[in-house]
């Protein structure tokens, strides 16, 4: 149990996008609103672009801005320890674009699809597709 | 010039479709000759960098000058450029085929159409070209997006509410791969297949390695459409106007087995997929159930359109089983099957809208008296059904050979027999519609019962690409001998059977 509690702190970032990630999925899943379902699928990518943020992480590291830039940086000598990664994050920069434009797309559709039956709610629409 | 083959491929086409959208504003009758312009010259290019890997090896193409562990790279060899002249030539054929119904259904939106399609086209030689694992999802993301987009167009009653169950699970399944590469990237801190490929083995037993493997299979397979994760694409491809799917279904599934063999072949390496891990025979299984499935599904529909969508889940199944058997026979006759099917799709998704052009819909009871309407729109109708079902002249037959003679030489009779068992019920599927279209009498409410039934083809705009197509499909059979040799044995990796 001890060892469990210890493995579940030690890698609390890991545990929390897999939580959130089992949030959004459930709402893509169970709810029965479109918007709903969206916000669940935009929960979702967030989960993974924590996930990503997270593992750019150093204890005790700063920011990967140099102090000294231009002519005599490559005398001093860099510690790779002493700064963030910073790769992971711009990488999340992309997948947040990624990510918003999705959600707008999956917008206008469900615009597209409130025009056409006057509801979100997915029984409703089906029940509609039936009836016609 | 020819140095930057890999990039113009990608950049010309979407830098056009800013343009073809900005041209909307100004002049809409400019819009088609811009897209095809772009796409022409992709065709051009994509053939040209064909010639330079068989003549001089794999290109390599470094973004901005930048090293590959640090920089984009782009690197084709041989399966790349087979699949990306398949790719662009698809496209291109079918932007020409598709003219006047996109100036029929679209009128208004004709740029918009465009925009998109160029788009969808340039995520697609993107995923392809590419040598990078993250710009790989971006690329995929953009080929994903604007086929949402392209499938809720249309006026169909239930587009957009098929195209956002497609957004749903696309999303999913880049999230799975993105996830996969978070995971490949925390144990190797690379993003470049190469150096991802040249790190790996070292830490082949690692479970980060095997959980991001599995993550990146998973969601490739869903965006592929592997079977259990199949139920977007039927709907999604058929409720999609005429003129989207017929680039979407030939294309976005094949260059998903693609990004799969991609990922096995250096990303991973075979030796991970194969021997270190031991799901290769689950996998074929999972390959025999798509087969089947897909065929009685397809089986069970009343729609030409979709009966071809369920085709498609059973040719994905071919295309999975055959990579997985993890012999040389069956991944050429893998590699083999993602160029034929293509054609094979296209052609039939082609004669689709055709007959959908005169007809309005696609229901089978509707199509009697069709060979005698559109003769030669059927002809290629029935080439590409003969090439699906796997008769010896067309294309279908000789990639069904290898997989066949991968399975056996194997020992996995199931996966044998599933292709067996699959080229029947295409027979049924197939005549079926043979017999409704040629014997079946008219139906007397359907056309004025005295008259007799005049000869009314789709426009020539419509019917020569087709032909093309359709005899493409027994060219491409008839040298498959020589595609084999040339292009798809030097690809295979080392050290498989």
């Amino acid at each position: 149990m001890e060892a469990l509690i210890h493995h579940i702190v030690a890698n609390y970032n890991y545990w929390l996008y897999i939580i959130l990630m089992m949030i959004g999925l459930y709402a893509m899943i169970a709810k029965n609103n479109l918007i709903k379902k969206l916000v669940g699928m935009n929960i979702f990518q967030t989960a993974i672009i924590l996930f990503y943020v997270s593992i750019g992480c150093k204890k005790g590291a700063t920011i990967p801005i140099l102090p000294e830039h231009g002519e005599g940086t490559a005398e001093h000598l860099i510690k790779v320890a002493d700064y963030i990664n910073p790769l992971p994050h711009v990488l999340m920069l992309t997948a947040i674009v990624v990510s918003v434009s999705t959600f707008g797309v999956a917008l206008a559709i469900a615009l597209k699809i409130y025009q056409r039956y006057q509801t979100l709610e997915e029984d409703e629409i089906l029940m509609r597709l039936r009836e016609r | 010039m020819n140095l930057h083959y890999p990039v113009l491929l990608v950049t010309v086409p979407l830098l056009s479709a800013f343009i073809i959208s900005g041209l909307s504003w100004v002049k809409k009758s400019l819009c088609f000759p811009a897209a095809l312009l772009a796409l022409g010259g992709s065709v051009f290019w994509s053939i040209g960098l064909l010639f330079r890997v068989l003549g001089r090896g794999t290109v390599e193409y470094h973004m901005g000058g930048w090293m590959p562990p640090w920089g984009i790279a782009y690197r084709v060899d041989l399966l790349n450029s087979l699949v990306l002249v398949a790719v662009s030539s698809v496209a291109f054929v079918n932007l020409i085929t598709t003219y006047k119904t996109v100036a029929r259904d679209f009128a208004e939106k004709k740029g918009l159409f465009y925009t998109l399609y160029v788009l969808f086209v340039t995520g697609l030689l993107g995923i392809s070209v590419t040598g990078d694992v993250f710009n790989l999802y971006v690329l995929l993301e953009i080929a994903s997006l604007t086929a949402y987009a392209l499938i809720a167009l249309g006026n169909r009653e239930r587009a957009p509410l098929a195209s956002l169950n497609y957004v749903f699970i696309g999303t999913i399944g880049a999230c799975f791969y993105l996830l996969g590469i978070g995971y490949l990237y925390i144990m190797t801190g690379s993003l470049n297949m190469a150096d991802i490929a040249s790190l790996l083995p070292a830490i082949y037993h690692s479970k980060a390695v095997i959980v991001a493997f599995i993550f990146c299979m998973v969601g490739v397979f869903i965006k592929m459409a592997f079977f259990p994760l199949h139920a977007w694409l039927p709907n999604a491809y058929h409720y999609a106007p005429d003129p989207a799917s017929s680039v979407i279904a030939p294309l976005m599934t094949k260059v998903m087995v693609y990004v799969m063999i991609r990922l096995i072949f250096s990303v991973f390496l075979p030796d991970f997929a194969f021997h270190v891990l031991h799901i290769s025979r689950a996998v074929v299984w999972l390959a025999c159930l798509a087969i089947v499935m897909g065929s009685l599904l397809a089986l069970a529909q009343r729609n030409l359109k979709k009966m071809l969508t369920y085709i498609i889940v059973s040719e994905i199944g071919y295309m999975v089983g055959g990579v997985w058997l993890g012999n040389r026979l069956g991944m050429s006759g893998a590699i083999l099957h993602i160029l034929n099917d293509a054609i094979m799709t296209l052609c039939l998704f082609m004669a689709a809208s055709s007959i959908s052009y005169k007809l309005q819909h696609l229901d089978l009871h509707n199509l009697q008296g069709l060979f005698r309407k559109m003769p030669v729109t059927m002809a290629a109708f029935v080439t590409a059904g003969l090439s699906v079902i796997g008769v010896p002249p067309t294309c279908g037959f000789f990639s069904k050979w290898y997989l066949i003679s991968g399975a056996i030489q194997a020992g996995h009779y199931g996966f044998m027999i599933a292709l067996l068992f699959s080229s029947l019920i295409n027979v049924i599927l197939f005549f079926r519609v043979i017999e409704i279209a040629y014997y079946e009498p008219m139906h007397p409410h359907h056309d004025t019962p005295a008259k007799r039934i005049a000869m009314e083809e789709a426009p020539l705009s419509m019917l020569i690409p087709l032909l093309v197509v359709a005899v493409s499909l027994l060219v491409v059979g008839m040298y498959s001998g020589t595609i084999v040799n040339h292009m798809i044995l030097p690809v295979l990796p080392k050290g498989i059977g």
